[in-house]
């Protein structure tokens, strides 16, 4: 009983001191809290250091997203480069969880610190590539995976990737 | 059957395999490369290292290659022993050494071998620091792809494309890291099954152009078990979907039919599914001759209305339907007004074949024509008639290198010491056909005209018959009576192949003739009669007739999946065509004869539909469609069942399985028809099986542009399966399963785990079921000998069958349409003086609108035959009984363009 009621009293007492302790409650919208870049809040797809999108529609961020809420068609240019026909993620249905960015081979897809993305009309929520594209490389300015891989786009030749030699005369007979 | 320990396990297996083959069986997880279960093994990838113990005090060991090792008693192995492990960790990591950073913009990554395989030995990081070698790509045709940097050499596409598919026009080049895989300069890959090169290279070298162009990977497909409707072998395919579209055709294994491999044309001829000619709506057609799209439900209640009004109604069948719409058609018409609309050649043989299964000759499965002997084709060319016969043909033929080996005791699986054993020794193979066969580089070939082919046939059976080759009955320089006649009863297993591709049913019967001659001796006898399309046998079976007589009038005829104008002269089809008052036509794609319809009822092709097709060999299987055509495009048998309630009939049938039911109670010799494959209540552990990987995605996503709100997935009420990735697909039967995978094999070689042995039947019995059984003889054919014209020399037209071009569907396609030949005639030079021709000259009909006919000159050519493609533009020659061609003087030849073979065409 005694127990019961200190109890009591020890909890009003908590309470009471933190009406001198500093609030954690900002006064959005006017006070912006801060956001760190790893934050993961709406999804952007970015472009590789040569301004062309480094998306190159592999489809492991569709596969990796819990809700599936990712669709994507590739397609591929004159030239053999691969890249995304359409690309929409359903915001309705995302939870910002991160996987496609971890899934990700070319760091094209990557979250950012901006959650303000309410809407009236739920179907305003499904985000397009015109809508999900940037100008930047996002958080990963120097990486292109076009650099690395083998295949051939335009511009780039067999032989011509890192840490490739160039390419093999078939007809060569030297031993 | 041999005692092994195998990781402390005491096993009993089949000492005739080697190690790898055991292991793989007995289901354990063992990287491999080079080893293919029908390529058998080289030991040359070094991938599938094991440890072998001497004895049990042996504690060190060796590795060996368990492709390479053969059973011996009381052999002690380990697989996961740390010798074997850690070789197995490195020899990968050397294969990787140059891979390309490319899976993400790879077509194989998903399902790719080496991805596979690369994670079962623990291969993650690449230590070397050097260069990687780099090639560069060839252009290898329309359908498949080449990225070269993307090798392992495992040699496994040169030994699939040279050795087992006899292709001559790809190699392997160079030497030490510089081997290449390719051709000797950019073009069309030749062999009519490159296509495979796509699943038997591990990774994606070779990849698959036509699944490229609306690219998705193997886990977002939506597929389905599917019997291929290319030729009337029925070989089994997994048919794939995504967003609506048909995005693949890929080989379904099944140890009966075509086991790991199919043709170009079943696995990319496909494309017709997502055609611009696909008719999308039902269509009435107007009083001012105008078509007006039209609500399934108003066409039903129209055509219903015409039905009630009609006196006479006729129903024509087709060979490329299923069985089930065929037969819903025959019921709404009524057996006297049912024709099958088959060709009459093609309605002749389709019977003789018929009595073939009821007799007592056997007709083996293809699985089962690479045990045979001596073989004689007559008139059939199988490469562009029935293309997968021709690739377990040529590994008949292997049957004398494997004798051999036997008396020199190697084992059958030491793939390159049996080839180099027996060099060029071959089982014999006859080859009595009208024009040059893909088959003669391994048979011993003779070029007859068809008339000729039959009474060759006629006389060896004779001479089978009377123990003796009366070589002056038929004294012919071009062919040696005897010699066939003494292999084919020296075999032990003899096999005769014919079919409709020279269209000529006295050649089969010739054919039925020698096989009923040689089974009175020989129980082993086979007998191959190959038709022209997927279904004959069904519609065979249903109708004798083919076509109403002409002048014969009808107030309402019904065309089922039936261009009638491919198989029957213009002129007759003008004439029958003016006697129908309403013509009503169910077809998937537009046609010559859909555009001359009343009414048009838009049909679901293979991929959207289920049906149940007979192969030549009279197995029923059941083909079941990968997702749910669009709008109002319905199953044929859907559509006539809605007519037949519309009149009072098959009230009771509401469900496909109850038409089935149905069929078998009508029907007693299709009774078997309904365990094809299980029905609709068909249950694994309670649940359906799933059509989608259990990794699809995008569900939430994939129609959001049109709304968010997703919509139900849609239902599957008439089969097990579900449009959905809920519900198992690891225990379904091969007749229902979806897709091939299983845990940690994501390529079409995760069959391993799901076959009784490796290369043998499905763990559950292989899909199909065949109907016909019988014991009654066969009846005896007697000669016409009639045929050829008094006097003259009759110039007959034989069609020549081509695998890209002869088929009405595939050739929708554009990858199989740009391969197509364009119009020929080939003749021999005395013809060509009959004809007064020459090279760059064409032949023309004296009547209609027939393109004309270029005219090659080749020595080899039958005389008095004008050899014809079998094309949708030359099929008035075809249909000409008597020929009346002659010089077209109006002609000149297309600039640059005849030199040109289509190997050497460039993109």
């Amino acid at each position: 009983m005694i127990e019961a009621i200190i109890s009591q009293i020890r909890t009003l007492w908590t309470v009471f001191l933190h009406s001198f302790s500093r609030p954690e409650t900002v006064q959005y919208p006017e006070q912006m809290p801060y956001l760190a870049p790893r934050y993961r809040g709406r999804i952007i797809l970015t472009r590789d250091p040569d301004g062309v999108e480094r998306c190159v529609a592999c489809n492991l961020c569709a596969v990796a997203c819990p809700v599936d809420c990712i669709a994507l068609q590739k397609t591929e240019d004159e030239d053999g480069r691969w890249y995304p026909e359409f690309f929409r993620i359903n915001f309705s249905r995302c939870i910002m969880c991160g996987f496609c960015e971890e899934a990700c081979p070319t760091y094209a897809i990557q979250l950012t610190p901006d959650f303000e993305m309410c809407e009236y009309d739920r179907q305003n929520m499904v985000y397009e590539k015109e809508h999900l594209l940037i100008d930047g490389p996002g958080k990963y300015p120097d990486y292109s995976f076009y650099r690395v891989a083998g295949k051939t786009i335009g511009g780039k030749d067999k032989g011509e990737a890192e840490n490739e030699a160039p390419p093999v005369d078939v007809k060569s007979l030297l031993p | 059957m041999t005692n092994i320990t195998v990781d402390g396990r005491l096993l009993e297996v089949d000492d005739s395999d080697n190690l790898l083959q055991v292991l793989l069986g007995l289901g354990e997880d063992l990287p491999y490369f080079c080893w293919h279960p029908e390529l058998g093994s080289v030991g040359a990838c070094r991938q599938c290292a094991v440890v072998q113990y001497m004895n049990e005090d042996d504690k060190r060991g060796r590795v060996v290659m368990s492709c390479m090792t053969a059973i011996t008693e009381g052999a002690i192995f380990s697989v996961q022993g740390e010798k074997a492990s850690n070789f197995r960790t490195s020899v990968i990591e050397n294969l990787m050494l140059n891979h390309p950073h490319d899976c993400p913009v790879c077509e194989e990554g998903g399902e790719c071998h080496l991805q596979d395989m690369t994670i079962m030995a623990g291969h993650r990081d690449r230590q070397y620091r050097h260069l990687k070698t780099t090639f560069r790509n060839q252009y290898l045709g329309p359908f498949i792809g080449h990225e070269m940097n993307r090798c392992i050499t495992c040699y496994r596409c040169v030994r699939y494309y040279q050795d087992y598919a006899g292709g001559d026009d790809l190699s392997a080049f160079a030497s030490r890291d510089r081997i290449y895989f390719g051709r000797s300069a950019d073009g069309v890959l030749e062999n009519e099954f490159a296509g495979n090169l796509v699943e038997v290279c591990p990774t994606g070298v070779f990849t698959d152009k036509i699944l490229s162009a609306h690219y998705t990977r193997k886990w977002d497909l939506q597929s389905a078990p599917a019997v291929c409707t290319g030729c009337s072998l029925g070989c089994n395919i997994t048919v794939s979907e995504r967003y609506g579209q048909l995005r693949r055709i890929h080989n379904r294994y099944n140890g009966e039919v075509n086991g790991y491999f199919l043709c170009d044309r079943g696995r990319f001829g496909a494309e017709y599914v997502n055609s611009d000619d696909r008719i999308p709506y039902c269509g009435i057609r107007n009083t001012d001759g105008i078509y007006e799209a039209n609500s399934a439900k108003n066409t039903l209640v129209h055509v219903g209305a015409l039905l009630r009004d009609a006196k006479t109604i006729i129903g024509i069948g087709s060979p490329r339907a299923s069985l089930e719409a065929n037969f819903v058609l025959r019921t709404l018409v009524g057996e006297d007004n049912f024709y099958s609309g088959l060709s009459g050649p093609e309605a002749e043989i389709g019977s003789l074949l018929l009595s073939v299964l009821k007799s007592n000759i056997k007709t083996p499965s293809l699985a089962q024509v690479e045990d045979f002997d001596a073989i004689l084709i007559l008139g059939e060319d199988t490469t562009n008639h029935a293309p997968r016969l021709a690739l377990s043909l040529r590994q008949a033929v292997r049957n004398e290198a494997k004798n051999l080996a036997r008396d020199a005791r190697i084992p059958l699986w030491a793939d390159a010491a049996v080839r180099k054993l027996a060099q060029d020794a071959r089982s014999p193979m006859f080859i009595l056909t009208s024009s040059d066969d893909r088959l003669d580089d391994v048979g011993i070939p003779s070029r007859l005209n068809p008339d000729d082919i039959a009474l060759a046939g006629f006389s060896i059976a004779e001479a089978i018959n009377s123990h003796a080759a009366n070589d002056d009955a038929d004294n012919d320089s071009r062919i040696n009576i005897a010699s066939i006649v003494e292999a084919l009863t020296n075999a032990s297993k003899p096999l005769i192949v014919t079919g409709s591709s020279s269209s000529s049913p006295e050649i089969v019967k010739a054919a039925i003739n020698v096989a009923n001659a040689l089974a009175k001796h020989n129980d082993n006898t086979g007998l191959i009669i190959c038709t022209d399309e997927a279904n004959t046998l069904a519609v065979v079976s249903l109708g004798e007739k083919s076509l109403p007589e002409a002048g014969a009038a009808a107030d309402v005829a019904i065309v089922l999946e039936n261009d009638l104008f491919q198989r029957f002269a213009d002129a007759a089809m003008e004439d029958w065509l003016e006697h129908v008052t309403n013509l009503i036509v169910i077809d998937s794609l537009d046609n010559s004869l859909s555009s001359r319809s009343d009414v048009v009822l838009p049909a679901a092709t293979f991929a959207e539909a289920q049906g149940t097709y007979i192969n030549n060999e009279g197995r029923a299987q059941r083909s079941f469609g990968a997702f749910k055509p669009k709008g109002d495009i319905a199953p044929s048998w859907d559509w006539l069942l809605r007519l037949c309630h519309g009149q009072d009939l098959l009230q009771d049938v509401q469900h496909i399985d109850e038409l089935l039911r149905t069929i078998a109670e009508i029907l007693p010799e299709l009774a078997l028809i309904v365990n094809a494959a299980p029905d609709a209540g068909f249950r694994d552990h309670g649940q359906k099986i799933a059509r989608m990987t259990h990794r699809q995605s995008g569900r939430t996503a994939m129609l959001a542009d049109v709304s968010v709100h997703e919509p139900k997935q849609p239902e599957d009420d008439n089969s097990a399966l579900t449009y959905s990735m809920e519900g198992a697909n690891q225990a379904a039967p091969g007749s229902l399963r979806a897709f091939t995978w299983s845990p940690g094999w994501n390529s079409n070689q995760s069959i391993n785990k799901f076959q009784d042995e490796i290369s043998g039947h499905l763990q559950d019995g292989d899909p199909g079921i065949k109907l016909f059984t019988g014991s009654s003889a066969v009846a005896h054919f007697v000669s016409d000998k009639s045929g050829p014209g008094s006097g003259n020399i009759r110039i007959r037209v034989v069609p020549r069958w081509h695998i890209f071009g002869s088929d009405e569907l595939s050739n929708k396609s554009q990858a199989i349409r740009s391969l197509a030949p364009s119009p020929y005639a080939l003749l021999n030079p005395n013809t060509a003086e009959n004809l007064n021709v020459q090279t760059g000259d064409a032949l023309k009909l004296d009547s209609g609108d027939a393109p004309s006919l270029p005219v090659s000159i080749e020595d080899n050519v039958p005389d008095g035959c004008v050899i014809c493609p079998v094309l949708e533009t030359t099929r008035a020659y075809l249909h000409l009984s008597d020929g009346v061609l002659s010089k077209d003087d109006d002609w000149t030849a297309p600039d640059g363009q005849e030199d040109v073979i289509v190997s050497d065409r460039r993109p």
